[in-house]
């Protein structure tokens, strides 16, 4: 049998996703457990992340894990012309579990059809992230204490953000109400309206950062816009500057609000955010290690009660 | 009869009628016809009443998988078949797409794991009707049009 990966995030059911929120609320109340001792996990990174890296090696490491790897595809044997499933199948042989970051998209799939043990996709091209999708809906859960019925805006890079797809689809089970808010170049795709017409999920979209997109929200989630998506630079001139969270702009905001960033951060978010108790993405960064003790847990078996 | 077949018949085998001008070539190369030491008659662009012109392909003694022939589906799904026994048609069959093709197409996404490794593609059909495809590995969607057989 093979064994459960996590590749896609619809590779897990509304109850997987709840088991696993509860689970890492657990782990953020104690991290350090010795629940992976003797265990080792791989973490290749055929291309370099060095944020997730260290949060999945933090990760094992807080549970009396090893971790082997490389954080590079210039230090691994693809560049020799090795295949994947070769590299995956001799990794296999001294992991109990792999973590996988790879630019070409699927790959992740693959790696989980071919290896005899747990594979966790760490991003393959812009296709899926889903441990950032658990980690942005634990960190909703625990700032709103319950993903049901919340309102979410979502603002800068629609059309590309692989994070924005995977959190519409992850809160497609708790009935959101979605705010699109994106310049006419990085609009939403038709293929996520639809999904969320099908689901039966209200949304609205915004070319503009207004009050009202900001001010009705409970989740506002900021991306970042970045210059190369555009076709037109002069479009892009025209609009880097507008979809700018200032600390100003949250002063009519909802009481429960919070502000979450995938990061790395450029200029989306002003400094001036940072100070305000409504600013929750270096947080959000940090429950990533949490979420992900929770993943590699489960994947393997290991009960965390 | 009064009137002339366009494509001579036959005595056992296959015939695939109402092809859509622009599949037939597609056809041969789904059903591996290059392959084959059989009689083969292929006919394009002659006049149909159904449709403004069409292709017809008979393969003689030759009958083939249900899996082979549903393999059609993909590109020409309203083609009609006949197998053909002793000059009669013995059975008249629709194709079927499957749930799933495996090895015959190739993923549009040059970014796909399945272009950069040596290993099958593999498509869910997502949509029958209007033949949409998705990449099991890369989800990327492919529409009957951009089909592109390898």
């Amino acid at each position: 049998m093979n064994p459960k990966s996590l590749v896609n995030i619809g590779d897990y059911s509304q109850t997987d996703i709840l088991r696993i929120l509860e689970s890492a609320a657990r782990f953020k109340q104690q991290p350090n457990r010795d629940l992976l001792k003797g265990k080792v996990v791989a973490t290749l990174f055929f291309e370099p992340s060095t944020r997730t890296r260290l949060s999945f090696e933090t990760a094992v490491n807080r549970l009396g894990g090893r971790v082997i790897g490389f954080s590079d595809s210039a230090t691994s044997s693809s560049t020799k012309g090795e295949s994947l499933k070769d590299t995956i199948l001799m990794v296999s042989n001294y992991a109990d579990l792999i973590v996988m970051r790879h630019h070409l998209e699927g790959s992740a799939r693959y790696a989980s059809e071919v290896s005899p043990v747990p594979v966790i996709n760490a991003g393959d091209g812009a296709n899926q992230h889903p441990t950032q999708t658990m980690l942005d809906l634990f960190t909703i859960f625990e700032t709103q204490g319950t993903l049901e019925e919340l309102t979410i805006t979502i603002v800068g890079d629609l059309k590309y953000g692989r994070t924005v797809h995977s959190l519409i689809q992850g809160m497609s089970y708790f009935r959101p109400t979605f705010n699109f808010v994106a310049p006419d170049e990085l609009h939403i795709p038709e293929k996520y309206k639809q999904f969320c017409d099908t689901k039966g999920i209200p949304y609205r979209e915004f070319t503009e950062f207004s009050p009202e997109a900001i001010n009705s929200a409970d989740i506002l989630y900021m991306t970042r816009v970045q210059k190369e998506r555009f076709t037109d630079l002069m479009e892009y001139e025209k609009v880097k500057n507008v979809y700018i969270l200032h600390d100003k702009m949250l002063e009519q905001s909802k009481e429960n609000l919070k502000v979450l960033h995938p990061l790395p951060r450029v200029k989306e978010i002003s400094q001036d955010v940072d100070k305000n108790p409504k600013a929750y993405y270096f947080e959000q960064a940090k429950n990533g290690m949490y979420t992900r003790q929770a993943i590699i847990c489960d994947l393997m078996g290991i009960d965390a009660q | 009869m009064g009137k002339e077949l366009q494509v001579a018949a036959l005595e056992n085998g296959t015939a695939i009628d109402h092809i859509p001008t622009s599949a037939v070539f597609k056809v041969v190369s789904l059903l591996q016809l290059q392959k084959l030491n059989n009689r083969i008659t292929i006919g394009n662009n002659l006049n149909s009443n159904k449709m403004k012109s069409k292709g017809i392909i008979k393969v003689a003694d030759k009958f083939f998988r249900e899996d082979e022939l549903n393999r059609i589906a993909l590109v020409a799904p309203n083609v009609n078949l006949n197998i053909i026994r002793n000059w009669e048609v013995a059975e008249k069959r629709k194709v079927v797409l499957p749930d799933e093709i495996v090895e015959i197409m190739k993923c549009n996404n040059p970014k796909c794991i399945t272009n950069n490794e040596p290993m099958k593609t593999r498509f869910h059909v997502i949509d029958k009707e209007n033949v949409v495809l998705q990449c099991h590995y890369c989800e990327l969607k492919i529409k009957k049009e951009e089909v592109v057989l390898v």
